[in-house]
């Protein structure tokens, strides 16, 4: 039996969705983008950037984690929703170390992508310069901890997805780091390079080895077309 | 480690059923048998429950009361806030450094004490106060700091540690006094065993649930959710069980009337979670007991005992045949974010105290994914008596939609610190009439999660509708510096922030380094635009209560006091945040020379 669909606005545009969605899952299947940046579409939703915070029937909620309901009414292409987006975009630039002129994921780097997107010139916030570490104790993986945003995707893929937890949080407050599940670094982990914890890092800090430059800095995905455009592409009925 | 460490932290382990969800009950276990929660341990925990050691790490390196590298064999933790500051906390911590001859957050180098500042313990009303091995000592000046470190040096040559929760010690000033001043008509009259629970079981749960309701009574811990639809609720909600918890985690800076609740209304509390129990058929209570108030575990596991003794709990209940129902006290370990109803939760069960997204309400999934009723300790005793006296004797005190009294926890410069029973409705003013604060020149209401409140505002009452709060009611005369107490509490909010949300994470300890140039007056006008617009995104980007919260010292002391503000700011149109000094010190540090001064 075909699950129960019902319908709810977003910026006035009516969509549909299906009960069990989430409120970005809806909006993406419709190609509506809404700006997010922990969450993956293969991976359970964990609310961690706040970057998809939309107003939903008048409050301010994360889009990934609150479930879609009949009649709902969604704003998500605000200038409020875009400043604060952009301020908290900003925050994670200023947290962690992030040059990107010359990172290893320029062009394909989500946060790089949502800064452009959502307009952000230079973070007017102070750089916190913490001081990380690489490690790169791993044949194949390296993990460069000043780019991590600590948006908990490898954490919720190694559970879930490859069922191995080689990563963790550690501490809290500002000092909430990365952990990984072994003394001496990842090497010492059942990590591989095929895992899917691997593949899910929206920025530069677990990185493929000798892989880096496959496809150059010019043409890579963020390159070519804006964040969300492959979302934005799906819509057929009005664009918000 | 040594196979006997191992060996006992299985035993431990097993202790507790080699449960996941008692993970908070086998790290504190380990933490006071060890000293702290070392690699090995968690491993052999790791071990011993079958899950990932990244788990484990996750959990204790989340909250303030465990260690992962051996500490000192005593622990001197003094509280911080802007009260204990100033009532001379900061000589008490000299003194201390003095006779230990170590600085704050060090160790002394026998290994025998480690000396640090922690949040708020509670004890607002006789600052300054510390925690000594979990034993509280208050009213504390310079010179008690000799014998205190004496008595510690003496109770602590066999070289072991201090047992866990503490027992009553022999240390000077170790007295916590009831801090009960003013008596309403809640407290007024017998303190509990049976007269709740009499009166509820002359009922069916539905009519008790009714009762509350038409009491309209709301939760006492701030936020003001009426208790009875909560009950409501969680009765409806299908579950295999339901639970009754208690939010004992008092941890808002300036509140301390729980702590004197549970110390002299304990039967009254558990009256009013069995009432619960039995309006939501539900056979577990939970008490989240907040590692500060640790002092209180033998007394209040002292009334437990009884009640099951006097038939109050355990099965069958005042003779009523399927009415089971017990309680059991879960310590907390150091995290102001566990008093949010969420984190609260996933720290019972046994995780880093990160809050929840909602839907699902706990009301429906909450504790162990089953309907939880999360209530305040003064939201029981509420309950407790609206059952044994009835709604309409709730209702003839307080206003209309604020029914009932409140407790107020009040501290700072007044003349008699202490918890107050007072009807809804009361203006600030009545209220510093009464506690001997006349030249009052701010109020800090509801804790720095609260507002700030200038004089011009003392003839607003306390009620939801008006000026709601959780009871902390910290009074500062005119000289003290509202911008310093202002930076004070985003420095909290600092240390408290959870870390899960980016927001909240960040935004916190940006909002400090704003405030910290506000206050040294290098602040331009744009710069205090750029914080007050920086707090307003915390707000509403926020996850939970705690960041959209923390930007209220600052916001409200805006608002409520902005020619201290404009009297901070800067002259220049713009001054950098960071010097050139000291942009430059790491690189004149690395060459060895100052740079060539700049030609004017």
């Amino acid at each position: 039996m075909a699950a129960e669909t019902f319908r709810f606005t977003v910026d006035g545009i009516e969509i549909e969705a299906t009960e069990g969605q989430s409120v970005i899952e809806a909006c993406d299947a419709a190609g509506i983008y809404i700006p997010r940046l922990c969450h993956h579409p293969d991976l359970e939703p964990s609310g961690n950037c706040r970057v998809c915070t939309c107003k939903i029937n008048g409050r301010n909620g994360a889009a990934c984690v609150t479930p879609a309901v009949h009649g709902m009414v969604v704003e998500n292409n605000t200038k409020q929703l875009t400043d604060d987006r952009r301020a908290v975009i900003e925050m994670l630039f200023v947290e962690g170390n992030h040059p990107c002129p010359y990172c290893v994921a320029s062009g394909d780097c989500e946060l790089q992508a949502l800064g452009y997107r959502l307009g952000m010139v230079a973070p007017i916030q102070p750089y916190q310069w913490p001081g990380r570490k690489i490690d790169a104790t791993h044949p194949d993986i390296y993990l460069d901890h000043d780019r991590c945003i600590l948006c908990s995707r490898c954490i919720r893929a190694s559970r879930m997805a490859d069922g191995k937890s080689v990563f963790g949080f550690e501490g809290r407050g500002i000092a909430m780091r990365l952990n990984i599940d072994a003394e001496g670094g990842l090497g010492e982990t059942q990590m591989a390079a095929i895992d899917k914890a691997a593949r899910v890092c929206p920025v530069a800090c677990i990185v493929i080895k000798r892989d880096s430059y496959r496809v150059p800095n010019g043409s890579r995905r963020f390159d070519l077309a804006p964040i969300g455009s492959d979302i934005e592409a799906r819509r057929t009925g009005p664009k918000s | 480690m040594s196979s006997n460490s191992t060996a006992t932290i299985e035993s431990i382990v097993q202790e507790f059923g080699a449960d996941r969800s008692r993970l908070m009950d086998i790290v504190l276990a380990v933490q006071h048998r060890f000293g702290h929660v070392g690699g090995d341990a968690i491993q052999a925990i790791a071990a011993g429950l079958g899950i990932h050691a990244v788990e484990i790490e996750d959990m204790v390196s989340f909250y303030a009361f465990f260690d992962l590298e051996q500490r000192g064999r005593n622990r001197i933790r003094l509280s911080k806030t802007p009260i204990s500051i100033m009532k001379g906390a900061k000589e008490v911590a000299r003194a201390f450094e003095g006779a230990l001859g170590i600085s704050l957050g060090q160790t002394s180098a026998d290994g025998a004490f480690t000396l640090e500042w922690t949040s708020d313990i509670g004890m607002a009303d006789q600052e300054p106060a510390a925690l000594i091995n979990g034993m509280i000592v208050t009213a504390l000046t310079p010179g008690d700091v000799p014998q205190i470190v004496d008595a510690l040096r003496q109770s602590g040559q066999a070289g072991g540690l201090p047992p866990y929760p503490p027992h009553a010690a022999a240390l000077p000033k170790a007295k916590v006094a009831s801090s009960l001043v003013h008596a309403g008509p809640l407290l007024t009259g017998p303190r509990g065993a049976a007269d709740g629970i009499t009166a509820a079981l002359a009922r069916s749960p539905e009519k008790v649930i009714e009762e509350i309701t038409s009491a309209k009574l709301r939760g006492r811990g701030g936020a003001g959710f009426p208790t009875g639809m909560k009950w409501r609720l969680t009765r409806k909600a299908v579950g295999q069980e339901h639970y009754v918890v208690c939010n004992a985690d008092e941890g808002e800076p300036g509140t301390f009337k729980d702590r004197m609740l549970l110390s002299d209304f304990p039967d009254l509390v558990f009256d009013g979670m069995t009432v619960a129990g039995y309006a939501l058929g539900a056979r577990h209570g939970l008490v989240y007991l907040r590692g500060e108030y640790a002092y209180l575990w033998e007394k209040l596991q002292e009334v437990l005992s009884n009640r099951r003794r006097l038939g109050l709990l355990g099965d069958g209940i005042c003779g009523r045949d399927g009415f089971d129902f017990d309680i059991r006290l879960q310590l907390g370990a150091g995290a102001y974010i566990c008093g949010e109803e969420s984190a609260l939760l996933e720290s019972l069960e046994g995780k880093r105290g990160a809050p929840r997204d909602r839907p699902p309400f706990p009301t429906e999934r909450g504790y162990l994914k089953q309907p939880t009723a999360i209530d305040n300790v003064e939201t029981y005793i509420c309950a407790a008596r609206i059952v044994e006296k009835g709604a309409a004797w709730f209702t003839s005190f307080g206003t209309r939609e604020s029914t009932g009294t409140k407790l107020m926890s009040v501290s700072g410069d007044c003349a008699r610190p202490g918890v107050y029973e007072l009807p809804f409705g009361t203006t600030v003013n009545e209220l510093l009439d009464l506690v001997g604060a006349a030249d009052a020149a701010y109020v800090q209401m509801s804790g720095p999660s609260g507002q700030a409140v200038a004089p011009k505002d003392f003839g607003r009452r306390i009620a939801y509708e008006d000026l709601s709060t959780g009871g902390s009611t910290m009074i500062f005369g005119p000289r003290r510096d509202v911008l310093d107490i202002a930076l004070q509490f985003a420095d909290f909010f600092v240390d408290e922030s959870c870390g899960w949300c980016t927001p909240c994470r960040v935004g916190t300890t940006l909002l400090k380094q704003g405030m910290e140039k506000i206050v040294a007056g290098r602040a331009t006008l744009s710069d205090i635009a750029a914080t007050e617009a920086l707090a307003d995104t915390v707000s509403r980007m926020s996850r939970c209560g705690l960041g959209q919260t923390a930007p209220n010292p600052i916001l409200t002391t805006m608002r409520s006091f902005p020619e201290l503000y404009e009297a901070r700011l800067a002259p220049d149109a713009f001054t950098p945040l960071v010097t050139l000094h000291d942009a430059l010190r790491d690189a004149v540090l690395v060459q060895g020379r100052e740079p060539v001064p700049q030609e004017a």
